[in-house]
C-alpha cells in the first residue's frame, strides 16, 4: 500500500501532530479554516497533481524544450497543467480572500504545492517563479507597477523570472555588469547578458516579467550599487495589454542534467539599445529586495529537495515490496519462491536511511514555513523570535534537505539495482532533478559561509540561543521512555555546538576569516544534523502520542527511523566537532600546484 | 427541477491496495479515501445541467461513515447545493444503499437521480438498477450522453458493440459511464464556499431501513501474478499457439 506521492497520513502528522497547526488556525486571519478545508485543498492538489502533472514528468525530461525560430517549443501538457493549477486557485492559495485567494497559512499552502513538486518539479517551477517574482513586486514596487504587472501575473496571464546570474558572475553578484541608464520619462534602458534564467522564455502566458538585477552608472561599488528592474518581454500599451516587443532576446537554451521541463535560458538585454526597464522601489536597494524573495525561495528549494528525497524513498519502497529476489539465509530449498527484496536487511537499511533523511527534511521544511506564518500572524514576540530563528536557519533549511535529499535518491537507485540505473525506471530522473538543489539559490559552500561567517553572529548570536532554547523545550517535554535516549543524545550535543562555535569565534579573531571559515561546510553539516535530530525527536514524541490501533505501524515506523538517526547518523558529526575545534587546516593549506 | 446525486466514499483509485494477511479484505488502515470516480462524473453531469438552466437544485447524498462528510463537502465544492449523510458504520452493500436511497427519494422527490454505474471498491454495478426497481422509476444505465427536455430524459447508453439511446419519462434514474464527461476540480475558492452549504445527517433508523449486510465475504485473494510472455516468430506460430496452447480459437 505505497502511495508514491506525498503520503496523506504523513502530511497530517507533520501538520497537525508534530506542528500544532490547529492553534495557527485559531488566529483571526485563518478563522475560516479548519482541518477539513485544508484536507479538501490537499485533495484537489493531490488529484490535480496525479492527473495533470505526473503524466508528463518523464515525457518533458525525455523531450526537453526546444529552441525553434527564436521561440521555445515545449509539450502541450505543460500549458494544460499550468492553466489547471491557476484555475484551481493554487497560485493564489496564500493570498487574501479579497484578492481572490484562499488565505491559507504558509504551512498548508506548502503542503498543497508539495504535491505538484513531488511528481513534476519541472512544470511546477513555472507557477512558483510567478509567485516568487510576484511577491517582490507586491512588497517593493510602486502601485503603478503592481497594477500593470502583478495583477496579470496572479491571473497567470504573465509569467515571471528572476534574472540575477551573468556568465562571469553567479555567486559573486557584486561583479554583475548589466547596466541600467535612466531616461527622461523615468524608465531605464537595460543592457547586459544573463544566464541560467529559469522560465526565461516560454509560451505559457501572454508576457514574461523579468526581475533583473542591474547597476545604474555612477552608483556605489559592489552589491550596494545593485538595483532591481521589471523588464517585460512585451511592453504594455495604454490598456495594459502586451504590445511592442521589448529588446530582450533569447540567446539560447541551456541543456541540463535534470529539471529539464523548466527552460533554462541565456538572455540578451538591450542588444539594440531599446530594452525598457522600470525601477522597483528605490535605486541601489535591488539586492535587499531580491534577497527577501531569495530567502523564501531558499526554504522552497530545501522543501523541493525534501520532496524529491521523499519521492525516491516511496518509489523504492514500493519496488522493494514487489520485486522478488533470493531467499532468506536459512532457506536451503531452491524450489521455494523468492522473497520480496524488502525482506533483506540491507535493503531495509537503504530504505530506513532514506526515510530518516526525507522525513527529517520534510519536518524541517514545514517548521520553516511555520516560522513564516509566525512572522506574518504571530504577536510581536512570536514574530520577532520567528524572524530571528528563520534568519539563522535559512542556510540549514536550504542545504540539509538538498544534500541529504540527493543522498536519499542515490540509495533509491541502489534499491532498484540495475533497473534503477536505467531510464526505464523513474528514480534516476528524480536523482538528476534533485541534483540541482545543492547548487541553485546559493550553493552549499556559500551557505556554509553565510551560516558561520554571518548568521551565527548576528544580533549577538541570539538566534543560536533561541535555537538552543527551542531544542531544550522539546528535550524537556520528552516523557516516554522510548524517546528519552533521543532527548539525552540531543541534549549532549548542545554544549558541543556551543563550544565549537566559540572556538571558531576565537579563530575568526586570531586567524582571520579565510582560515576560520575554511571548514564552514563541516559546521553547516553539524548544525544541520543537530536540527535533523531535533526534528526526529519531535516526530518521535508526536508518534508515541498516537493511540489509535490504525496508527500502530505508522508510529512504530517513525520511532524506528528516529532510532536509526540517533544511532547511526547523529554520531557522524563527532568528526566535524573535533576538526572544527582544533581548526584543522587540511583544505586551507593545500596548495593549487600540489594537485 | 431537483436532481439527487448519490455518491460513495471509496479507497482512492491511485492507491495500490494490498490484501490483508488473513484474507478477510484489503488493508484500509491510513489509506487515502476519495469520492468514487463514477460518482464524480455524476456530480459533474448534474452541475452541467444546472449550468444549462435545466436543473435548479442539486442534492448530494451518501450512505456511509461520518468521514463521508468529506466527500459530500467535495460534491458541494464541485457545485451541489446541499447534502445529506445517512451515517452508518455498517459495511454497506448495494441493496441496503438502494433502500436508503429510496427513502430519501420519497422525501426529496427529485425528478432525476444521477449516480455512478458502479463503485470501484465493490465493482457491483447494482445500486442504480435496484433503486429504479424499488422506486418504480425508469432507468438509463451506462450513460455517455444525457439530454433533458419536456419532462423526458434521453440517455445514450454504452452497450456491447455500440450505443443505444433510450428515452425515459421523468422522474428517472441515470447511471454514468466513464465517457459521459470529464469532471472538474474543486477549486480552492469553491472549497471555502462549500463550507457554508447545508449538510444534514440522518441514520438508517430515521429512514426506517435496515442496512445489515446480506452478502458474506468468504475470502479475498490478490489476483494471480501474471506469467512472463513470449515473443512469437510469426503470425502462423501465434495462430498455432492460440489454437493449441491457449485453446481460445
Amino acid at each position: 500500500m505505497t502511495d508514491t506521492i506525498l503520503d496523506r497520513r504523513d502530511l497530517r502528522f507533520q501538520l497537525f501532530e508534530v506542528l500544532d497547526t490547529d492553534t495557527l488556525l485559531s488566529r483571526p486571519r485563518f478563522q475560516e479554516h479548519s482541518r477539513e478545508t485544508i484536507e479538501a485543498a490537499l485533495d484537489t492538489a493531490e488529484k490535480l497533481a496525479q492527473d495533470k502533472f505526473a503524466n508528463h514528468n518523464a515525457l518533458c525530461d525525455k523531450e526537453e524544450p526546444r529552441f525553434v525560430d527564436g521561440k521555445v517549443v515545449m509539450r502541450d501538457e505543460v500549458k494544460e497543467a499550468f492553466e489547471a493549477y491557476i484555475e484551481a486557485g493554487f497560485l493564489a492559495a496564500r493570498a487574501s480572500f479579497d484578492e481572490g485567494g484562499m488565505q491559507l497559512p504558509e504551512v498548508a499552502a506548502a503542503a498543497c504545492t508539495g504535491m505538484f513538486t513531488c511528481v513534476n518539479p519541472g512544470t511546477t517551477a513555472y507557477p512558483f517563479l510567478i509567485a516568487a517574482a510576484g511577491n517582490v513586486i507586491r512588497n517593493f514596487a510602486s502601485e503603478t507597477l503592481k497594477q500593470q504587472f502583478l495583477a496579470p501575473m496572479m491571473e497567470g496571464r504573465f509569467t515571471g523570472t528572476m534574472a540575477l546570474t551573468e556568465p562571469h558572475a553567479g555567486s559573486s553578484l557584486a561583479d554583475i555588469r548589466t547596466r541600467a541608464v535612466p531616461q527622461d520619462d523615468g524608465s531605464y534602458r537595460i543592457k547586459g547578458n544573463k544566464i541560467f534564467i529559469s522560465g526565461g522564455e516560454n509560451e505559457l502566458g501572454d508576457n514574461i516579467v523579468h526581475l533583473v538585477l542591474a547597476k545604474i552608472p555612477g552608483g556605489p561599488e559592489g552589491v550596494k550599487g545593485i538595483s532591481l528592474f521589471v523588464v517585460p518581454k512585451y511592453r504594455l500599451d495604454e490598456q495594459g495589454e502586451p504590445a511592442e516587443r521589448n529588446d530582450v532576446i533569447l540567446a539560447g537554451l541551456i541543456h541540463k542534467l535534470g529539471y529539464r521541463g523548466t527552460t533554462s535560458t541565456a538572455l540578451t538585454f538591450g542588444d539594440n539599445d531599446d530594452c525598457h526597464g522600470y525601477l522597483v522601489g528605490e535605486a541601489h536597494q535591488g539586492l535587499r529586495y531580491m534577497f527577501q524573495m531569495m530567502n523564501e525561495a531558499r526554504v522552497g528549494v530545501g522543501y523541493g529537495a525534501a520532496l524529491l528525497g521523499y519521492r525516491g524513498y516511496r518509489l523504492s519502497l514500493d519496488y522493494a515490496r514487489d520485486r522478488t529476489q533470493g531467499r532468506s539465509a536459512e532457506t536451503a530449498d531452491f524450489s521455494a519462491p523468492m522473497i520480496p527484496i524488502i525482506e533483506h536487511a540491507d535493503v531495509r537499511r537503504l530504505l530506513l536511511t532514506q526515510k530518516a533523511y526525507a522525513e527529517a527534511a520534510l519536518a524541517m521544511s514545514f517548521y520553516g514555513y511555520r516560522l513564516v506564518d509566525e512572522i506574518q500572524t504571530g504577536d510581536e514576540t512570536q514574530a520577532n523570535d520567528a524572524a530571528l530563528l528563520l534568519d539563522l536557519l535559512t542556510p540549514v533549511l536550504k542545504t540539509w534537505p538538498s544534500e541529504f535529499g540527493v543522498k536519499a535518491n542515490d540509495m533509491a537507485i541502489q534499491v532498484f539495482g540495475g533497473a534503477g540505473y536505467t531510464r526505464e525506471y523513474p528514480v534516476e530522473q528524480v536523482w538528476r532533478d534533485n541534483r540541482l538543489n545543492p547548487i541553485h539559490e546559493g550553493t552549499t559552500g556559500i551557505h556554509g559561509l553565510d551560516l558561520l561567517g554571518r548568521k551565527v553572529w548576528q544580533a549577538e548570536s541570539r538566534g543560536l540561543v533561541l535555537l538552543a532554547q527551542r531544542i531544550m523545550a522539546d528535550v524537556s517535554a520528552t516523557t516516554d521512555s522510548r524517546c528519552q535516549p533521543f532527548a539525552c543524545a540531543l541534549q549532549d550535543m548542545l554544549p558541543k555546538v556551543q563550544s565549537v562555535t566559540e572556538a571558531v569565534g576565537k579563530q575568526l579573531a586570531s586567524e582571520g576569516a579565510t582560515a576560520a571559515l575554511s571548514n564552514a561546510n563541516a559546521y553547516l553539516q553539524l548544525v544541520g544534523h543537530v536540527v535533523a535530530a531535533w526534528m526526529w525527536l519531535r516526530q518521535a514524541n508526536a508518534a508515541v502520542a498516537l493511540t489509535s490501533a490504525e496508527d500502530e505501524d505508522f508510529a512504530n515506523g517513525k520511532l524506528q527511523a528516529a532510532r536509526y538517526f540517533f544511532q547511526w547518523e547523529l554520531p557522524r558529526v563527532e568528526t566535524d566537532i573535533t576538526r572544527l575545534q582544533e581548526g584543522d587546516r587540511s583544505s586551507l593549506d593545500m596548495q593549487n600546484r600540489w594537485f | 427541477m431537483k436532481v439527487l446525486v448519490p455518491i460513495k466514499r471509496v479507497v482512492d483509485y491511485n492507491v495500490k491496495v494490498r490484501v490483508k494477511a488473513d484474507n478477510t479484505g484489503v488493508d484500509l488502515a491510513n489509506v487515502k479515501m476519495a469520492m468514487n470516480p463514477f460518482c464524480e462524473i455524476a456530480v459533474e453531469e448534474a452541475v452541467r445541467l444546472k449550468e444549462k438552466g435545466v436543473v435548479t437544485e442539486i442534492v448530494a447524498v451518501s450512505i456511509g461513515p461520518k468521514t463521508a462528510q468529506e466527500q459530500l463537502r467535495t460534491a458541494m465544492a464541485l457545485g451541489a447545493d446541499r447534502s445529506i449523510l445517512v451515517e452508518t458504520d455498517e459495511d454497506v452493500q448495494p441493496l441496503g444503499i438502494a433502500k436508503a436511497l429510496k427513502a430519501i427519494v420519497d422525501e426529496e422527490k427529485p425528478e432525476l437521480v444521477i449516480l455512478g454505474k458502479q463503485a470501484i471498491d465493490g465493482d457491483n454495478n447494482q445500486t442504480g438498477q435496484m433503486l429504479a426497481a424499488l422506486t418504480g422509476m425508469p432507468q438509463g444505465t451506462f450513460a455517455s450522453e444525457v439530454n433533458v427536455a419536456d419532462g423526458k430524459v434521453k440517455v445514450t447508453r454504452e452497450i456491447d458493440g455500440g450505443l443505444q439511446t433510450v428515452e425515459l419519462t421523468l422522474p428517472a434514474v441515470v447511471t454514468t459511464d466513464l465517457r459521459l464527461n470529464e469532471p472538474r476540480y474543486a477549486s480552492l475558492p469553491n472549497i471555502m464556499k462549500a463550507k457554508k452549504k447545508p449538510l444534514d445527517t440522518k441514520t438508517a433508523a430515521d429512514l426506517g431501513v435496515d442496512l445489515t449486510p446480506r452478502v458474506t465475504t468468504v475470502s479475498v485473494e490478490a489476483p494471480a501474478e501474471r506469467q512472463a510472455g513470449i515473443i512469437v516468430g510469426s503470425v502462423d506460430e501465434l495462430v498455432e499457439k492460440l489454437k493449441n496452447e491457449a485453446k481460445v480459437i
